[in-house]
């Protein structure tokens, strides 16, 4: 099970577990913030001849954590460290090019990043019983407005205002894999303007 | 090439509107047929699903796909909705070959049901199909997309009342890969597509917990192509809207709020999707079609069996369903003015209007 509690949802919304060794001649990590810790935790707990067979994707976080030290302390035979989710996925884009099919790949960190490293590694045709995630961290969510389509990333207060068209929004558990996105619905689309105080439901 | 209609409104075919001054109604003849879909006094969801064979003589269960008096002012907005956001018909490359599918499944059925508005003539894969209520003679190659203005799914689909689904079987499950959604109630096909059975139902409630999702989708990967399958799901719209999406519901989710007593036999409308099902030949994808039917109120109240119904399903519905649906701010005010037309008779099981 996962480690951190989300609150009862849907299922479409995403369950999360933790990562575990498992046998590959390649082994692919992407990680944001706290979720470095998973990957410290699994290269404890694995076989040591993983490092030498092991890629690390790290940036920091969206609530500010950083640890990349932690990260290059382990001595992975590839680690580097992005400045941005969106740099991080145009290096996994090339990564993912030399990458072969039986590789065991790892997300973990925020649902943000594992989202679309996930929409990105399915793209490609690898097989999702050998990608394993485990939530760390940030509980703040990427959400996608269903009026002008335009994605705000990091919303941590419900409901928000979307940062492309400007309507109040309240944030759905309906969740789309193919945009990695949840749903955000104009909250006063019935009672014009009555727009209830935002709650900080996403930390 | 381009797909340009000339609508053939006649003494059958209606010329009105689902936006802006709202002229839509049903005929009396067609208030007769309208898909009721309550077979009892109450309503709780269920594995509703049967073969989708032909029905009684003039119901909408007469033919594969009923072409009713609505036929061309629904083509007219869905063509409006498609020039406003053209995200409502989207395909995922896989979904070609379903599309051809749906193509011949519709060109033929229509053709062979209604010959007096359709035609298909074949010399091989050269195809000539005529709809003659909506102007069209088009000469093109089957399963060759450059000879037709749209792909194959958009092209005849916007020649068809329902909105369409495709879906993919994969991995034990579908995957809704392709559609054209126009008439929705409330769910958006740019967000859904790509998701399967499970993850696109996930907002509904009770079902689930029920097992109703586990059990149709058992029912529906044993679906055979030739025995398609139908069923009913309804809810409610104030104003005689076909396009209920989310994208658009900062522009009609404030008509909720505008009824009162006078104006809700006009303005609220009961909405039956009469949905069916069917296994597609080549690609082995699985077909929904999602028929939208509006009935006002104070049209369906004529019936006097489906006043007494209504008013008793509105009164009693559970209050998640109503919440979901989108009328427990109304449910009440609904209730009192069907009230009117419950005397507390008993009503005879089934939906059919006088028996
Ligand atoms: C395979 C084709 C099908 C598709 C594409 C489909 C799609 C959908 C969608 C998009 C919704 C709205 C969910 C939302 O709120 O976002 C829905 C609702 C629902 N579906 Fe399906 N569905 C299919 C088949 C079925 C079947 C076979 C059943 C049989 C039990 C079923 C039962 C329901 C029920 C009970 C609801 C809630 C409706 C309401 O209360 O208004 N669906 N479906």
């Amino acid at each position: 099970m996962t480690k951190t509690e989300f609150p009862p949802s849907i299922i479409s919304r995403p369950v999360y577990g933790q990562l575990a060794p498992r046998p590959g001649a390649f082994h692919l990590f992407v990680a944001d913030g706290e979720g470095a810790e998973a990957v410290v935790e699994l290269f404890d707990k694995a076989d040591p001849s993983l490092k030498s067979r092991a890629h690390i994707l790290y940036t920091a976080g969206p609530n500010g954590t950083d640890q990349w030290d932690k990260i290059a302390a382990l001595g992975a035979n590839q680690a580097q460290k992005a400045a941005s989710i969106p740099t991080l996925l145009f290096r996994l884009a090339r990564v993912l090019q030399d990458t072969p099919m039986d590789a065991q790949i790892y997300l973990t960190g925020t649902e943000g990043l594992m989202g679309q490293a996930e929409r990105d590694v399915m793209a490609l045709g690898f097989p999702h019983v050998d990608i394993q995630k485990e939530h760390r961290g940030s509980t703040v969510r990427r959400v996608q407005c269903v009026h002008c389509k335009g994605i705000t990333e990091n919303v941590r207060m419900d409901p928000f205002q979307c940062s492309h068209c400007g309507l109040h929004l309240f944030v759905r558990d309906h969740y789309s894999r193919r945009l990695a996105a949840f749903q955000g619905v104009n909250i006063d689309a019935e009672d014009k303007g009555q727009i209830p105080p935002a709650v900080e439901r996403f930390k | 090439m381009s797909l340009d209609f000339k609508y053939g409104f006649d003494d059958f075919f209606r010329d009105e509107t689902f936006v802006d001054d709202f002229t839509y109604r049903n005929s009396p003849q067609n208030i007769r047929r309208f898909p009721f879909p309550f077979d009892r006094d109450d309503y709780m969801y269920s594995v509703n699903m049967e073969p989708h064979v032909p029905g009684r003589k003039g119901s909408v269960f007469e033919k594969t796909f009923d072409v009713d008096e609505h036929y061309l002012s629904e083509m007219r907005d869905r063509a409006r909705v498609l020039a406003a956001d053209p995200l409502r018909c989207q395909s995922l490359p896989h979904m070609t070959l379903a599309g051809w599918d749906l193509l011949e499944l519709i060109m033929e059925t229509k053709a062979r049901e209604y010959p007096q508005w359709f035609s298909l003539t074949k010399d091989g894969n050269r195809w000539h199909w005529i709809n003659r209520p909506l102007g069209i003679d088009q000469k093109f190659t089957f399963l060759d997309e450059s000879t037709l203005p749209y792909g194959p799914m958009e092209y005849i689909t916007r020649q068809t009342q329902g909105d369409f689904t495709l879906q993919d079987e994969r991995e034990g499950t579908l995957w809704v890969d392709a559609g054209m959604v126009t008439t929705q109630a409330d769910w958006s096909l740019d967000f859904n597509i790509g998701m399967n059975f499970h993850e696109w139902h996930a907002p509904v409630p009770l079902a689930h917990e029920k097992g109703i999702f586990d059990r149709a989708l058992k029912f529906l990967l044993k679906l055979q192509h030739g025995s398609p399958v139908r069923r009913y799901n309804w809810t409610m719209t104030v104003n005689p809207l076909l396009d209920t999406a989310p994208e658009t519901y900062p522009e009609w989710g404030h008509m909720r709020t505008a009824l009162t007593q006078e104006n809700m036999g006009n303005m609220m409308h009961l909405r039956v999707e009469l949905q069916t099902l069917y296994r597609l030949p080549r690609s082995n994808a699985i077909l929904f079609d999602i028929r939208a039917y509006l009935g006002k109120f104070e049209e369906l109240v004529q019936v006097p069996k489906w006043g007494r119904r209504l008013h008793r399903v509105v009164r009693d519905i559970h209050p998640d369903l109503a919440t979901y649906k989108g009328f427990i701010r109304n449910r009440d005010a609904m209730a009192l003015w069907l009230s009117k037309y419950d005397d507390g008779a008993p009503t005879s099981p089934g939906w059919w209007p006088e028996d």
